[in-house]
C-alpha cells in the first residue's frame, strides 16, 4: 500500500514538473489553480478510480471528469497527454499559435468533456449527465471538480439543490478548497465557511479531507462507487494554491499567472526540492 | 378559425413523439401549461423540473444533450434567454461547434405577449440577442400549426435551437397539415406588387390586417411570414423581394439591434437592392404604459392603422432607400 502512495506521489511530481514547464514555456496558464488540484486528478486517473480508455476517449462506459474550474486545464492537459490521449509534444504548444489548446478548457481536446472557463457552469452539466446516466441505466460515475472560488456563483447552488433532490449518488463533487480567489483569500473577501454546513444543508454527504494526501483521497474515493447512500457526495479537499511551488504559495496575486525569468527558475527549484 | 396557444400545440407534439422516442426529455424551469400535465403524468421519468433556476436549466439540459438525449428546455422567454444567456453561449453555442448536441429552448412570451405584466416580462430583445449566437437556429412561428412543425424539425437536427412562442392564443394562419416546412424559412401569404411586408411571430397577424387595409387605398401589398430567423434563407428571399420596390419589416422587438429589420437592411445593402425600407417595431425604450396588447400597439404605432399611414408615407413619398424614423 505504501508503495502505491509513493508511486502516486512520484506521478504527481512528474505532472507538476511537466505542467510548470509547459506554462513557463507558454508564459501563460493558471499555475497555482492547477497545482492545487494535481493530487486530486492524479488520484482519479492513476489511483484506479476512474475507468477511461485513452485510445477511445468517447467510450460510452467511461467515467466522466467534469473540470468545472476550467482554469486548471494545464493540470488536466498534462495528465491526458501522459495517459496517451494525445502526443506529449502537444503540450509544448500550449496557448501558442497553431497549438491544440488555449488557456481555458476546450472540449475539442481528446479526453475533455466540456468547454469551461466561465465559472459555475460545469457543475450543472455534470448533474445533467448524472441524471441522464440514471435514465439510461449507465453505471459510470461523474466526477465534478469545482474551485472554492467558483462557489460564489449562484448557479453552483442551483445545481447543488437539484443534485440532492434528484439523488444523484452517481455524481461525486470535489471542491478544490485552496482558500484563495483571484485577488484575495476567500475568508477575507466573502467567507465561505462554514463550508461543510452549507453543503450539508443542501443535502450532500460531506467529507472533508487533505486534498494533497493520497491516503485520504484513496480512502474516500473508492467507496463512493458503491453508492450505498442516495445522497450525492461532496469531498471538500483542503489544498494549497500553488502546492509544490513554495514561491507561488500564499500570495493570491499569483492567480492566473505563469512565472517567468528568475522566478520561473526558482519555481522549478522549489519543485525539485519538494518532499516526496 | 380555431385559436390555439402555441405552447400547447408544441407540447402535445412533443408528448406524441415521446411515446416512440425514449431519448426525448423535457425540462422545465417550473413553468407550466395545461398540455404539460399529461406529459408529466405519463412520462414522470423524462420530465424534469429544475425550479425557477434558468441557469441550471441550461446547464442540466446541456448535460443531457451530451449524453445523447434530445432535450426541450422550457421557460418564460425573457428569463430563459437573458438570465441564462452566458450559459447558453458557453454550453450550447460554443460547445455545439465541437459536438453535436440537440437542445431546444422553448421560450414562451415573445414580444408583448405578457402585455399587462409589465416590462420585466415583455420580451423585445430575444430575437436580437439569440441571433448573435453562432450555431443556433432561431424559429419565430406565427401560429400554432407552424409551432407544432418545429418539433419534428428540431428532432431531426442535432444543434441548439431557440423557439420563441407567443404567449397568447392566436388564430391559425395555416391550415392544419398544410403549413410550409420550417426549413423554407418564410412563406408568402399574399402576393402583391410594389410593397411587401416581412413580418414575424405575432406581427404576421397584424401584417395581414395591414395588407387588407392597404388594398382599400389601392396599394397591393404582399405579405411574407418569416418564421426561421436563423439560418436565414437569404437567396430564396432575395428572389421574392426583387418583385417589389418597398420593403416593410414588422416585429415585436427592438429595432436596429440585430432582429428581422437588421437582417433585411443588411440584405438590401449587401445586394445593392434599390429598395426603400420601413421598419416597424420598438425603438430604444422599454414599455411602461399599462394596457392590453392592442392598446400598447396603438401607443407605439404598431397598430394596423398607424402602420398603413407609415407605409403609404414612406412608399409614396420616399422612393429611394431610407429608414423610417417616425417612431
Amino acid at each position: 500500500m505504501q508503495k502505491r502512495f509513493e508511486d502516486l506521489i512520484g506521478k504527481s511530481k512528474q505532472i507538476r514538473k511537466e505542467m510548470l514547464e509547459m506554462c513557463i514555456g507558454a508564459g501563460k496558464g493558471h499555475v497555482t489553480s492547477s497545482m492545487s488540484c494535481v493530487d486530486i486528478l492524479v488520484a482519479l486517473y492513476y489511483g484506479a478510480i476512474m475507468k477511461v480508455r485513452p485510445s477511445e476517449p468517447d467510450w460510452q462506459g467511461r467515467d466522466r471528469l467534469i473540470l468545472s474550474k476550467g482554469q486548471a486545464s494545464p493540470a488536466l492537459y498534462t495528465i491526458l497527454a501522459d495517459k496517451g490521449y494525445f502526443e506529449k509534444s502537444d503540450l509544448e504548444k500550449f496557448a501558442k499559435r497553431d497549438g491544440k489548446f488555449a488557456v481555458h478548457l476546450q472540449q475539442d481536446v481528446p479526453g475533455v468533456e466540456i468547454t469551461a472557463g466561465s465559472l459555475g457552469q460545469g457543475f450543472g452539466l455534470a448533474a445533467g449527465i448524472a441524471l441522464g446516466a440514471k435514465m439510461n441505466r449507465d453505471l459510470f460515475t461523474v466526477y465534478a471538480i469545482l474551485g472554492d472560488g467558483e462557489c460564489y456563483e449562484g448557479s453552483i447552488w442551483e445545481t447543488a439543490m437539484f443534485a440532492a433532490h434528484n439523488r444523484l449518488n452517481n455524481l461525486v463533487t470535489i471542491v478544490d478548497r485552496n482558500y484563495m480567489c483571484v485577488t484575495d483569500f476567500t475568508e477575507d473577501l466573502v467567507a465561505l465557511e462554514p463550508f461543510d454546513q452549507k453543503w450539508e444543508a443542501f443535502g450532500f454527504n460531506v467529507v472533508r479531507i487533505d486534498g494533497h494526501s493520497f491516503e485520504e483521497l484513496l480512502h474516500v474515493l473508492p467507496g463512493l462507487k458503491s453508492r450505498t447512500s442516495e445522497r450525492p457526495t461532496v469531498i471538500i479537499a483542503d489544498t494549497v494554491k500553488g502546492k509544490g511551488v513554495e514561491t507561488l504559495c500564499y500570495d493570491p496575486l499569483w492567480h492566473g499567472c505563469a512565472p517567468q525569468g528568475d522566478v520561473a527558475d526558482q519555481c522549478l527549484l522549489d519543485l525539485s526540492r519538494e518532499e516526496g | 378559425m380555431s385559436k390555439k396557444v402555441m405552447r400547447d400545440a408544441v407540447i402535445e407534439k412533443i408528448y406524441q413523439r415521446m411515446h416512440a422516442d425514449p431519448s426525448i426529455v423535457f425540462i422545465s424551469a417550473d413553468f407550466g401549461a395545461p398540455s404539460l400535465d399529461k406529459l408529466r403524468a405519463d412520462f414522470p421519468d423524462r420530465f424534469v423540473n429544475v425550479g425557477i433556476a434558468e441557469q441550471n436549466l441550461i446547464n442540466v439540459a446541456t448535460g443531457f444533450g451530451l449524453e445523447g438525449f434530445k432535450v426541450y428546455a422550457y421557460a418564460i422567454a425573457p428569463f430563459l434567454t437573458m438570465r441564462a444567456y452566458e450559459q447558453i453561449r458557453t454550453n450550447l453555442s460554443i460547445l455545439s461547434q465541437i459536438r453535436d448536441i440537440n437542445v431546444n429552448l422553448i421560450g414562451v412570451g415573445a414580444g408583448l405577449s405578457y402585455d399587462v405584466t409589465g416590462p420585466t416580462h415583455h420580451c423585445l430583445e430575444d430575437s436580437c440577442i439569440m441571433s448573435v449566437l453562432p450555431n443556433f437556429h432561431l424559429c419565430s412561428p406565427s401560429d400554432a400549426v407552424l409551432a407544432e412543425r418545429f418539433v419534428d424539425y428540431s428532432l431531426q437536427r442535432n444543434c441548439p435551437k431557440y423557439l420563441r412562442l407567443d404567449g397568447k392564443p392566436q388564430p391559425d394562419i395555416y391550415p392544419a397539415d398544410e403549413a410550409p416546412p420550417i426549413d423554407n424559412g418564410f412563406h408568402e401569404l399574399i402576393a402583391g406588387s410594389e410593397v411587401v411586408i416581412l413580418a414575424t411571430g405575432y406581427m404576421t397577424h397584424i401584417a395581414l390586417q395591414v395588407a387588407a387595409n392597404l388594398v382599400k387605398k389601392n396599394v397591393n401589398a404582399g405579405v411574407i411570414d418569416v418564421f426561421l430567423l436563423k439560418p436565414f434563407g437569404e437567396s430564396m428571399l432575395l428572389k421574392q423581394l426583387k418583385r417589389y420596390s418597398h420593403v416593410v419589416t414588422m416585429e415585436e422587438a427592438f429595432l436596429k439591434k440585430g432582429g428581422l429589420d437588421s437582417t433585411i437592411s443588411d440584405l438590401l445593402i449587401d445586394h445593392r437592392m434599390n429598395m426603400s425600407l420601413t421598419r416597424v417595431g420598438f425603438i430604444d425604450k422599454y414599455v411602461f404604459e399599462v394596457g392590453d396588447r392592442t392598446h400598447l400597439h396603438r401607443v407605439y404605432g404598431l397598430d394596423a392603422d398607424s402602420i398603413v399611414d407609415t407605409i403609404i408615407a414612406d412608399a409614396t413619398m420616399h422612393p429611394d432607400y431610407q429608414t423610417n424614423q417616425q417612431f
